[in-house]
């Protein structure tokens, strides 16, 4: 998520490698900026190599576009903690699916603007109030503005900003679960945030046809390491730490929700599926 | 062809020829002497490149200790109105330049009126330079009032923001606004065009009216016409700016290093940093002012004075008793300055004027006298006479 325009469509579907998120050249154009923070999630059920993945893109167009953006977290995060009561309702019930739906949110890829001065004050203000209660992963976007040297002085001042700020970022220090874990994640740790490119268009180099952006003085190349950390990313979202974002997800911040949801009404009754509940959040 | 041979030219001349020809040179030397001035405007959110787009039209170093604040210390900052003044020389000719920059424009959280210190600030300036032109002495009066207005528009949007849409409506009618795409390095040629067309067309919707550049006439040649024609399809200027010079194809430019090329600020293949350099510096520099002082200038003037006279009717009309040294003169008030400071310079026109309406009393009372004396003088002589 983040403000309109920083590539968060085309860097879903150069991720996916497939068209996950609803994005054809007229509507992106006719677009207008929506008046509140809206939440779109669209599903897809995409395959590789006879596994099937049904994966859930939620976007949220209109975040922090307008001139007033005070609490225009609220939306985001009602909308996570409404997932989460969701899967504790079906937990709860007495009759329970053998497997239960679970639309709870895994992983928030937070795009930041390359800037190349620091974070903003909203991107600081959401990270805040929204890393306790799910994955943020952040990511700095159109990475193509940036020279190598300004990427790496832009990284540390933003490492340095969240740190400062008390913002735990994925994957979290405390959640390290054995010595191995902790230098794998070191190492992912000093490398956010991820300086990508996005790109659904493919031109040839060297032979090869690869994805990229092409400029009147060369062309981006998405999946070279020179040039951006895409595929650093790519690796690390899906390769690696798929299953730890669900793990972690379900584990800590489900978890989190639960607890402060049992402990608020003297506990949850069990309820049959024909009740409705409201959410007092 | 300078001044002195121009006249050798001419001397020879047919007799018919008067000379006034060498109005412009005059006019030239006059103007070089003097020296010119030029107030310029960045406004845009903070990281779109405007202080490094300064640096490199102007070919200064303007912001060399200058601190970024982070964003905790953004926090409680507004937005401020700063001014950097620099003189700056090319062949014997000299500009007072002066950059006002507006540091934390759109960077918080809430931007509700965040333009309203750049709109006072303008006024303020116009304001200024009203007092000093209705003032006694006027022969040093100084020109801060602000000829242009470069708006960075973010490339990482869909076209204009909200904020953008409000800070153009809210300044078009004081300030000449010259639209200008940030960053422009990180489109691609195709997306540059695609953005500059809904950019036009959202100014238009909107009815932000921008700087217009002067239509040429239609003796101009073929050549010029054609240029005038691209500014004009050109806008918002898509720029890159670079304080770096670095190597490409044997040559040294400024320009920025990536792993994948190098982008040339100069290059108008790559960007619109030259056309809007010569638009602002080379071509255009002179019409800005002028629009400045006779649209703009005469906008807020007209304004001004109407508010005023309006004033002075309605207090007039509540005051039963005719003041002595009631003033017709119109003053501006001045916002942002303190009660006491408006008094004392309402107490030093009234000073004015009633030196001026004493100065005419007694001329006219000398006149009189003269008068009378004359005529006693006349009826004297005739009393003689007869």
């Amino acid at each position: 998520m983040s403000h309109s325009g920083l590539g968060k469509s085309t860097l879903v579907n150069t991720l996916f490698k497939s068209q996950v998120s609803r994005r054809s050249a007229g509507w992106a154009r006719d677009e207008k900026i929506p008046k509140t923070v809206e939440i779109k999630a669209v599903s897809h059920v995409i395959e590789e190599g006879g596994v099937k993945m049904k994966l859930t893109v939620v976007d949220t167009p209109g975040f922090g576009d307008q001139i007033n953006n005070d609490n225009c977290w609220e939306p985001i995060s009602k909308y996570i903690n409404e997932q989460y009561e969701k899967f504790l309702k079906e937990e709860v019930n007495i009759t329970r699916k053998k497997r239960i739906p679970d639309t709870r949110m895994h992983c928030c890829l937070y795009f930041i603007s390359p800037t190349g001065h620091s974070l903003r004050q909203l991107d600081l203000e959401f990270m805040k109030r929204l890393s306790h209660s799910v994955n943020i992963i952040p990511v700095i976007a159109k990475a193509d503005t940036m020279t190598i040297e300004e990427r790496q002085e832009f990284k540390q001042r933003v490492r340095k900003e969240l740190e400062m700020s008390g913002i735990e970022f994925y994957p979290q220090k405390e959640f390290d679960e054995d010595m191995e874990d902790k230098s794998d994640n070191d190492k992912i740790r000093e490398a956010m945030p991820f300086a990508v490119v996005g790109s659904d268009k493919e031109y040839q180099v060297n032979g090869k046809r690869v994805l990229g952006r092409k400029t009147a003085w060369g062309i981006v190349e998405v999946e070279n390491p020179n040039h951006c950390e895409f595929a650093q990313l790519r690796d690390f979202l899906i390769r690696s730490h798929l299953q730890d974002l669900k793990e972690v997800t379900h584990n800590i911040h489900y978890e989190t929700y639960r607890a402060k949801r049992l402990n608020e009404n003297g506990g949850l009754h069990p309820i049959s599926s024909n009740d409705t509940q409201e959410s007092n959040l | 062809m300078n001044y002195s041979s121009i006249l050798v030219c001419f001397k020879d001349q047919d007799k018919e020829y008067v000379g006034f020809a060498t109005l412009p040179n005059q006019v030239h030397r006059k103007s070089v002497k003097k020296g010119f001035d030029f107030t310029l405007m960045v406004a845009g959110e903070s990281g779109l490149g405007k202080s490094t787009l300064v640096n490199s039209l102007f070919l200064t170093d303007l912001y060399k200790d200058r601190k970024l604040l982070n964003a905790e210390e953004r926090i409680t900052q507004t937005v401020e109105i700063t001014k950097h003044t620099v003189d700056i020389e090319e062949k014997g000719v000299k500009l007072k330049l002066t950059i006002v920059d507006t540091p934390g424009f759109g960077d918080a959280v809430n931007n509700t009126e965040c333009w309203k210190s750049v709109a006072d600030y303008i006024d303020q300036q116009f304001e200024q330079y009203f007092r000093d032109e209705s003032g006694l002495n006027r022969k040093n009066i100084q020109d801060n009032r602000v000829h242009c207005c470069l708006y960075f528009i973010s490339p990482f949007g869909h076209g204009l923001r909200p904020l953008d849409v409000e800070f153009m409506k809210a300044l078009h009618e004081k300030v000449n606004i010259v639209p200008v795409l940030a960053k422009a390095d990180t489109l691609t040629p195709s997306e540059v065009k695609k953005k500059k067309i809904k950019i036009r067309e959202e100014i238009e919707q909107y009815g932000i009216k921008i700087y217009q550049f002067p239509d040429c006439d239609s003796d101009e040649d073929e050549e010029f016409k054609q240029q005038d024609l691209e500014l004009k399809e050109s806008i918002p200027f898509a720029v890159i700016g670079s304080n770096t010079v670095v190597e490409a194809k044997g040559k040294r430019v400024r320009g920025r290093l990536y792993p994948w090329g190098i982008v040339e600020v100069e290059n108008s293949a790559h960007c619109d940093f030259v056309k809007l350099r010569n638009m602002l510096v080379r071509t255009h520099m002179q019409d800005l002012k002028d629009v400045t002082r006779e649209t703009h200038y005469e906008n807020y003037r007209a304004q001004c004075i109407q508010s005023m006279t309006r004033m002075v009717v309605k207090e007039r009309n509540r005051n039963k008793l005719t003041r002595e040294s009631g003033t017709d003169f119109p003053i501006p008030v001045v916002p942002g300055v303190s009660e006491s400071e408006t008094e004392k310079l309402i107490r030093e026109k009234d000073e004015e004027v009633r030196r001026h309406t004493l100065l005419r009393k007694v001329q006219s009372q000398q006149r009189d006298k003269t008068a009378t004396d004359s005529h006693t003088r006349k009826h004297l002589i005739c009393t003689c006479v007869t």
